[in-house]
Order: C-alpha cells, then sequence, then structure tokens
C-alpha cells in the first residue's frame, strides 16, 4: 500500500487530490481479494504499468492548458512579453556566442585522435631567459633517439614556397616535416598515401602531400592527381598523397606538406634551430614523467656537446595548451563579461516577471480561494517564464550566430583549427541549458513568493496597495545587482579599451603610411651566389625608384613584427667572447634605401652603401639600444665587434624598432648590407621583402612593380602583398575586437540595468499613488515629492556602483596582463564609468520621479 | 454549459470513455463499482486501471459527459471515500453517435469480407 501512495506521487498534485484517496480504495479492494506474495506482486506492477503513462499524460494535460493560458496572457500584454524577451535574448545571446568561441579555441580537444597525449617539445635556455626555442636536427634525433616516454616523435618547420605547374606561379605556406610527423599526430591521407621512412632520406625523390584545400583550388578535386609533377623552388616533386579537410598542421594555412631530407651535415651545427617537434606518450606514461625523463635526456645531450648544448633543457607541455597566455586571458575574460550580461538580464526578467505576478496577485487570490492548489498556481507561471525563456533563447541563439563574423577575428591563426567554431549540438545544448537554467532559476523565485503573498494577504479590498516588504527589499538587491554587474563591464572595458589606446600610442620605430610591402622569396639552389642576388636586387630597386611617385625602396630580410626571431649573441671587439652568450641581437640584411622606404631615422653616421660588398671591409648600422647598452658614453662608430661569424664595423645608428612587436621589448637591432655575406651562408636571412614608399595608390603601383620583379626575374612569383599600415592594425586586432565586443556587452548591460531601475521606481510610484496624492493634497512640494522618489533609486544606484567599483578593481588585477601597462586602479577609466552610471541612474529615476511629481491628488484618492 | 458543441466534434472515443459511458448508461455508480462492471460487461477482457480510469472521468467531467452526483446510498453501504458519477443528457448523445460511429464501421467490414455477416 505504500508503495501505490509512493507512486500516486507522480501524478499532479492538483490531480492526486481530487482523486488519490479514491484510487488507494479501489487498490486497497483489489488488494483485499488477492492471496499469495506473487499476486500482490503482480498487483503491484499492473498498477504501475497503469501509473506511469496516465501520469504522464495527466502532467501534458496540464502542460497544455498552461501553454494556452500563457499564449493568451502573454498575448494580451506585449509591451511586457516583448521586453522580457529581448531581454533573455540579449543575455543568452552574449554568452553563447562568447561560449562558441572559448569552447572552440580553449576547450575542444585537438582534431587529433587522443590529443590529450600530443605533446610539444622544446629546447630552453633559461640563463638567456629563452623558455620555448625551436630544436635543432642534432638534438631532435638524440632526444629521439634516448628519451622512452614517447611511442613516436615527429618535427616540422615551416616556410613558404613557389609552387609552378599548374596555372601560374604562386607562392603558399607549407611545411617541411619528419616522416614520423604524420603517424605521430594520427592522421591519414584522404587520397594516396603519407610519407614513410625511405622519403626522407637524402637522396630520396621529392614528394609532396597537398592539403584539401590546395587539392581543390590548384587541382580541381582530380583523383587521378597522384603522381602529377610539381615544380617547387625549381625543383621537381611528385604528389603522393592530399590530407583531408579537417586536417590542418601546424597551422590554419598551411597548403602542403614535403619532408626534410636532411644532409649529414645538417645534424652537426646544434645552434641552427628551426624544429617544432611534437611527440605522443606511450599509453600509460604521464606528462610529469615524461618531463621529468626529458630533462635528464637534454642533460646527457649537453654532456655530449657541451659548447653547443651549454645549459641547454627540455620544455615539454601538452600540445593543446601552446596557445599564448594572453590569447587564453583574453577568452576567459570575454566569457566572464558574457556571464555578467547573463546575470543582468536573468535579474532583470526576474524583476519583470515579479512585477507582473504582483500585478496579478488579485487574480492568484481568488484562484486560491476557488480551490486551486498553490502548486498549480506556481506551475502556470513557471511554464509563463519558460516561454519567454524559449522564445527569447531561440532569438539569443540567432543573434549569437549573426555576431559570428565578429567573434571568428578571435580565433587564432596558429592554431591547428578551423577558423569558424561549429555550430553543432554541444553548442545548441549549451544554449538550451542556458535558457532553462534562467526560467526555472528566475521565474520559480517570483512566483512562490507572489503565490505566498496572494495567499496571505486574501482576498482584502486593498490587497493592491503595498507590495511585501520582504519582496520589495528583494527587488531593490536585483536592482544592485544589477547595478554593480553593469558598472564593473563598464569599468573592465574601459581598462582593455585604454590598453589599446596604449598600444595603438606605442611609436613602432618606422612610418607605416603609404608604404607597400611585398615578397619575392629568390629559391636556392638558383641565388645560391650572393652576387647573383646583389643583382636582382639592384635590377629590381633601379626600376622601382624611378616609378612616378615613389619616394623610397629597399629590401630587408623581413619586416619587423612579421619576424620576431632572427636572433644572435655578439661579442665586442677587445672583449673575450662571453661563454654565457648574453649578449643578444636582431640580425637583419637591408639593401641601401630600406631605412628612407620605412623613414627610420639614422641618427648618426651613415646608411649601408653600394660599396658594402663581399669584397670591402664588413660593416653594420646598429640601432640606438645597442649603443645605450654596451657603448653608453663612448662614440660607437668605427668601433668593431662579431656577430654572426664575422668581424663587422659600426659606420650608422638607426632609430629603434619594436621588432617583437608593440608589446613587447625587442632586442637591439643590426643591419648587415646584404651583400656582406658568403656565399651560400645563413640563408634564412636572404633578403626577401621589398618595402616602396609611395605616394601613388598601391592599386596603381603593384601592376609596375610586378612587371619590374617578373623582367628581373620570370620564374620569380610575387607573395605576401600588403601595406605595411596593415602589420600595425594586425598588432591590436585581437584587442581591437575584444575591446569592442566587450563595449558592446557593457552598454547593453547598461541599457538593461537602467531599464531595471526605471521599472523598479515606475512600480514603487504606481503603488505609492494614493499616498502621494495625499501629500500632496496636504500641501507637500514638487520638490519633496521628487526627492522621495529618487531617493530610493539613487540609494540603490550607490550601493550597486560601490559594489562594481570593488568588484572591478578585483577583475583588473585579474587580467593585469592584458592591460598592458595600464595600471587596474586608472582613475580616468572608474570616473568614466562612474559618470556613466550615474547618468544612466538619474535616467531611469527621471520618468518616475517626474510621473509622481505630476499625480493629481483628487484623482489619486478618488482612484481607490 | 457545453450542449453548445455537437456530440460528433467529440468522436472518436477513446475506448475507455465509451466503456465508461456503457457502465454509468443505467445507473450511478462510483470508481470502482465502474472498473468492475466494465470486467463484467467485456468478460473480464478490458480491465481499467485506476489512473485511467480517473484520469478519463477527469476529463469526461470537463467535456460535460459525466457529472459528479451528491445523493450517496444508505451509511451502511457506503464508503466515504467514494464518489458517485452519472451520465449526462449531452453524455448519452455522444455515446449514441459513437456507438453509431462503430457499427457504421462493422457494416463496412461484413460488406468488404472482412468478417462474417451476422447469421
Amino acid at each position: 500500500m505504500r508503495i501505490y501512495r509512493a507512486l500516486l506521487r507522480l501524478y499532479p498534485s492538483s490531480f492526486r487530490g481530487e482523486y488519490g484517496e479514491e484510487m488507494c480504495a479501489i487498490f486497497a479492494e483489489r488488494l483485499r481479494g488477492k492471496r499469495g506474495f506473487f499476486a500482490t506482486i503482480r498487483l503491484e506492477i499492473d498498477a504501475l504499468a497503469d501509473i506511469l503513462p496516465t501520469a504522464f499524460r495527466s502532467h501534458m494535460d496540464l502542460l497544455r492548458q498552461d501553454l494556452r493560458y500563457t499564449a493568451r496572457t502573454l498575448t494580451g500584454a506585449w509591451g511586457f512579453t516583448a521586453t522580457a524577451i529581448l531581454v533573455v535574448a540579449l543575455g543568452i545571446g552574449a554568452t553563447t556566442a562568447a561560449f562558441s568561441i572559448t569552447d572552440h579555441v580553449l576547450i575542444r580537444p585537438l582534431p587529433f585522435p587522443r590529443s590529450q597525449d600530443l605533446i610539444a617539445l622544446w629546447e630552453n635556455q633559461p640563463h638567456r631567459g629563452i623558455s620555448r626555442m625551436e630544436l635543432s636536427p642534432g638534438n631532435f634525433r638524440d632526444w629521439k633517439r634516448l628519451s622512452t616516454s614517447f611511442e613516436s616523435m615527429g618535427a616540422c618547420s615551416t616556410f613558404s614556397m613557389n609552387l609552378v605547374g599548374t596555372g601560374s606561379p604562386e607562392r603558399l605556406d607549407m611545411a617541411y616535416v619528419t616522416w614520423e610527423l604524420f603517424p605521430t599526430l594520427g592522421v591519414a591521407a584522404s587520397v594516396g598515401r603519407i610519407f614513410t621512412a625511405g622519403d626522407d632520406s637524402p637522396g630520396a625523390a621529392g614528394t609532396v602531400v597537398l592539403s584539401d584545400r590546395l587539392w581543390r583550388s590548384r587541382f580541381a578535386a582530380d583523383p587521378n592527381v597522384l603522381g602529377h609533377k610539381v615544380i617547387l623552388n625549381g625543383d621537381p616533386y611528385e604528389v603522393i598523397g592530399v590530407m583531408p579537410g579537417s586536417f590542418r598542421y601546424p597551422e590554419r594555412e598551411t597548403q602542403f606538406w614535403t619532408p626534410f631530407r636532411f644532409a649529414a651535415t645538417a645534424f652537426t651545427d646544434r645552434t641552427d634551430t628551426y624544429l617544432s617537434v611534437v611527440g605522443r606518450l606511450q599509453r600509460g606514461v604521464s606528462l610529469a614523467s615524461a618531463r621529468a625523463e626529458m630533462q635528464v635526456v637534454a642533460k646527457e645531450v649537453e654532456r655530449a656537446h657541451p659548447k653547443e648544448n651549454a645549459r641547454t633543457g627540455a620544455t615539454v607541455g601538452r600540445l593543446h595548451d601552446e596557445l599564448s597566455r594572453q590569447s587564453r586571458l583574453l577568452l576567459t575574460v570575454l566569457f566572464g563579461a558574457s556571464l555578467g550580461v547573463l546575470l543582468i538580464s536573468c535579474t532583470n526578467l526576474a524583476n519583470l516577471l515579479l512585477v507582473r505576478a504582483l500585478g496579478r496577485r488579485h487574480e492568484f487570490a481568488v484562484r486560491l480561494a476557488l480551490g486551486a492548489g498553490r502548486e498549480r498556481v506556481i506551475r502556470q507561471l513557471v511554464t509563463e517564464s519558460l516561454v519567454i525563456a524559449v522564445v527569447g533563447g531561440a532569438l539569443g541563439v540567432g543573434l549569437a550566430l549573426a555576431a559570428g563574423p565578429l567573434m571568428v577575428k578571435l580565433v587564432p591563426d596558429a592554431l591547428p583549427i578551423a577558423q569558424t567554431p561549429p555550430v553543432d549540438l554541444r553548442l545548441l545544448g549549451f544554449a538550451a541549458f542556458v535558457t532553462v537554467a534562467t526560467a526555472l532559476a528566475f521565474g520559480v523565485l517570483p512566483a512562490i513568493r507572489v503565490c505566498g503573498e496572494a495567499a496571505s494577504a486574501g482576498l482584502q479590498a486593498d490587497a493592491r496597495a503595498g507590495a511585501g516588504r520582504r519582496t520589495e527589499a528583494l527587488r531593490g538587491a536585483l536592482v544592485i545587482a544589477e547595478v554593480a554587474a553593469s558598472v564593473a563591464l563598464l569599468i573592465g572595458s574601459g581598462l582593455l579599451i585604454r590598453a589599446l589606446w596604449r598600444l595603438k600610442d606605442v611609436d613602432p620605430g618606422f612610418r607605416s603610411d603609404g608604404v607597400l610591402a611585398l615578397r619575392t622569396e629568390l629559391p636556392l639552389p638558383k641565388y645560391e651566389r650572393t652576387d647573383l642576388r646583389v643583382q636582382f636586387y639592384d635590377h629590381v630597386l633601379s626600376e622601382v625608384r624611378g616609378l612616378p611617385g615613389v619616394s623610397g625602396a629597399g629590401y630587408v630580410s623581413a619586416l619587423p613584427m612579421l619576424w620576431r626571431g632572427g636572433i644572435w649573441p655578439i661579442s665586442l671587439a677587445g672583449e673575450p667572447p662571453d661563454p654565457a652568450d648574453a649578449r643578444m641581437v636582431s640580425v637583419r640584411y637591408v639593401t641601401p634605401g630600406y631605412f628612407m622606404a620605412m623613414k627610420i631615422p639614422l641618427l648618426a653616421g651613415r646608411d649601408v652603401a653600394s660599396t658594402d660588398t663581399q669584397k670591402s671591409p664588413f660593416v653594420a648600422v646598429v640601432s640606438e639600444s645597442f649603443v645605450r647598452r654596451w657603448w653608453p658614453e663612448e662614440n660607437p662608430i668605427g668601433r668593431g665587434f662579431r656577430v654572426a661569424n664575422d668581424d663587422r664595423r659600426v659606420v650608422g645608428i638607426a632609430g629603434e624598432v619594436r621588432v617583437r612587436g608593440l608589446e613587447r621589448e625587442s632586442e637591439p637591432q643590426v643591419y648587415l648590407p646584404a651583400p656582406q655575406v658568403a656565399d651560400g651562408d645563413i640563408i634564412g636571412y636572404i633578403p626577401k621583402d621589398l618595402v616602396v614608399r609611395s605616394s601613388v595608390a598601391a592599386s596603381t603601383l603593384l601592376p609596375s612593380v610586378r612587371a619590374i620583379v617578373g623582367k628581373a626575374d620570370p620564374q620569380q612569383p610575387i607573395s605576401d602583398v600588403r601595406m605595411v599600415a596593415e602589420i600595425l592594425e594586425a598588432e591590436t586586432t585581437p584587442r581591437s575586437v575584444q575591446a569592442r565586443i566587450l563595449m558592446g556587452f557593457a552598454a547593453t548591460a547598461l541599457v538593461l540595468a537602467g531599464v531595471g531601475i526605471h521599472g523598479l521606481l515606475a512600480f514603487g510610484v504606481s503603488q505609492r499613488t494614493r499616498e502621494i496624492g495625499v501629500r500632496l493634497a496636504l500641501g507637500a512640494q514638487s520638490s519633496e515629492i521628487l526627492s522621495m522618489v529618487l531617493r530610493r533609486g539613487i540609494l540603490l544606484a550607490a550601493v550597486g556602483i560601490a559594489a562594481g567599483v570593488t568588484i572591478a578593481y578585483g577583475a583588473g588585477h585579474a587580467m593585469k596582463a592584458l592591460l598592458a601597462g595600464v595600471s587596474p586602479a586608472d582613475l580616468a577609466t572608474f570616473a568614466a564609468a562612474g559618470a556613466a552610471s550615474l547618468s544612466m541612474v538619474i535616467l531611469g529615476c527621471l520618468f518616475p520621479a517626474l510621473r509622481a511629481v505630476r499625480i493629481s491628488p483628487l484623482t489619486a484618492i478618488r482612484s481607490e | 454549459m457545453r450542449h453548445e458543441i455537437e456530440p460528433g466534434s467529440l468522436l472518436p472515443l477513446p475506448p475507455a470513455t465509451f466503456h465508461i459511458l456503457i457502465a454509468l448508461a443505467e445507473e450511478d455508480r462510483h470508481g470502482y463499482a465502474i472498473i468492475q462492471e466494465v470486467a463484467a460487461r467485456t468478460r473480464g477482457e478490458v480491465r481499467l486501471g485506476a489512473g485511467t480510469l480517473y484520469r478519463s472521468i477527469q476529463r469526461m467531467l470537463e467535456q460535460g459527459l459525466i457529472v459528479e452526483v451528491r445523493e450517496r446510498p444508505a451509511p451502511e453501504q457506503d464508503d466515504e471515500r467514494r464518489r458517485y458519477y452519472r451520465i449526462t443528457t449531452f453524455g448519452r448523445d455522444v455515446a449514441k453517435a459513437e456507438a453509431r460511429r462503430l457499427a457504421q464501421l462493422v457494416r463496412l467490414a461484413r460488406a468488404s469480407g472482412l468478417v462474417a455477416p451476422q447469421a
């Protein structure tokens, strides 16, 4: 019998209250007629089979009733319904958009099997402040041989190459790989095969694997592409495979892969570091133990090669965690901000529902008096808030999808993932979860509260006057929360905008306006001889300088901020070489005219000149930080130092350039004349970026420059055409996107909070209409009424602002790494945010206050 | 009350509803009695569960097919937990309409040879 009573609880309580006793009586009657244990069990099972479906259907009956009723009441109150739906849509839209990016970049595993076992390995040299450095082939081979924690290890290095063969020559991003890389990642070709051990031996024929994108764009997805011959940097390669469309490694833009084919000599120079290494952990081996083992391995290799590998250790971490700390923080802040918006919209919704429910107290009181259970009324109110939440949630998902194109700019290029976050069940599931949680959490509360009040107030005629004190306090608390959250958001985004402006103000060291850049990467071995390259540069530069409107042109190894590496140790003349190699500079080879084209000032001495040849004394132009650090009190012109295997004499001092970007400290720069390098030496630094300063539009200039390059070498393609100004822009793009999004969130939050305050005060005024009328009739001044109304609003806002400022201060410290030197307690930002909030508060209070003052005392009293 | 509604608009009736109307056609009954009457008439083939019964009763009350009655039997035969139900005129009309519909279906089945003609 107890079991049967327990089963009856599956029915809605209204049904149970109506028919429960009878059903128990029937069950008892049936039980009386049964004898034996099995007969009783059989009866219970029959009861279960009867109760389960009918209970479900009873709930569905109630739901249908509630939905019909809800549709009627909501369409009868369009203002409320539209506001509530919009409020929910904004909150859920913001959160869904932020979640889709955060999930895509931070949470989802990389698109490889058992991706948590993929480990990135780097060399480190802590004494030089280097925590991550690529490996040399020699070190890679030894690390692979000596370690046991990994079932396989592979390496790659990114380059660009000229592809000739189908269509016009094109310069494409590609990667050299060791043959084990693809098996380590756990990927196979979708067409043909991936590389095997034979493909990367020195004498092997050239083989290439295409990306799906390249296969479709250049080869029209030809199924017979295997065996096709292409020319890469002048050499023939055979296409042996095509990778699946979802495979992007190591970067999104990598278009094809070819094996390294190391010569024996590649393994001897252990300072030539260019391999990015990834390993797959053996099953059962933890990251910690692999890390410990690699320290031992690094030590062993150091012992075998004490000079090149002095104090060189191993940095070991999960491939998925390779995202920069800044990017991670940026996304976390974004997600946190979206939760702030959600919170505000939820509290707004709760307030709206509460007010609406309060207005219907009389209706509820009547229903309760007529015998409706409290649960029934609450159920109906919750259904109402669910309907609002579902419609708002759907609209919010639409808003999030519409914001997609803006949000994708936050997806870092350097991760092997797609640009656009997927819209799949996971995302929709998240949105659905937030929607339902919102409805339940913020719909149930008002419902319960108002029902309690309706029940206790009963059917008193003036039950309309005065909502319960506790409800008013609750609503006040909700408004405080809204104001606090919006103030915190305002301050947070204000700080980030200040950081952005500060970065934009940083002097990069060159003038980017009107400068066109393009890349002509001269292939080897065709251009291995220095004099051939110099011939090419001279030809191109002399003709480009003759074009109308051009005021300067020059070549450089690579533009600042595009290439942040190229670091060498130096030793000053007259000093023994520093074993710690603590003096590091960034080295670039340039032609005459580079400084002029980039408007990098020459502070003393001279530029590199055409007279600085392979046969004349080797010279260098250094940056002012070079002089400041190492020859502070002396005239540096004529002084000597050694870099990149040659002794050099300083002939000029150039202005400082921010090679490593606007946010980081750069090493001092050293510029070497392009001809002053031995044939075949230091090939990674061969000048490839041409810069042209011109008053003519790039669209007019470019064809002429292409023609000139084509005349100098018809086989030489041009790639990476851009304005130098775009490089600077790109430095701040993630920040400016983030700032825009956060500002959007903050503005939304502010408006919502203003609406919240307005609603609260307007309701308060309508509740106190009679009281205000009486006061006015008794001679109260308008100013007294005004201050009575405003006092409440301003008090709540003041508490909210204080709370918001405190939260913002804490949050500012937490995201200090993103603030580029702006203080988390930046007074200007706090003041501006405070002023904006105050204005919002005053606006929100204004209309209710004015309405209160305009109350006619006679009408107010008569309305009772 | 509900007599603006055409009896035909409620057809086809759920089987449980039809059985309950038949059980109430001759006299008022309480819930358990309805269950027993239906079982007896169908020779045990239709056994209404209490849940099915009361859900149907709830709907039939809303639709005006039955009403709850106040008159109760003599105390010694009564159980205060029981509630008694009576078929309304509208309920009778609906039951008749359903019966006509079912009879029409049987005629169609006989005409097509699916069912043997009545002896």
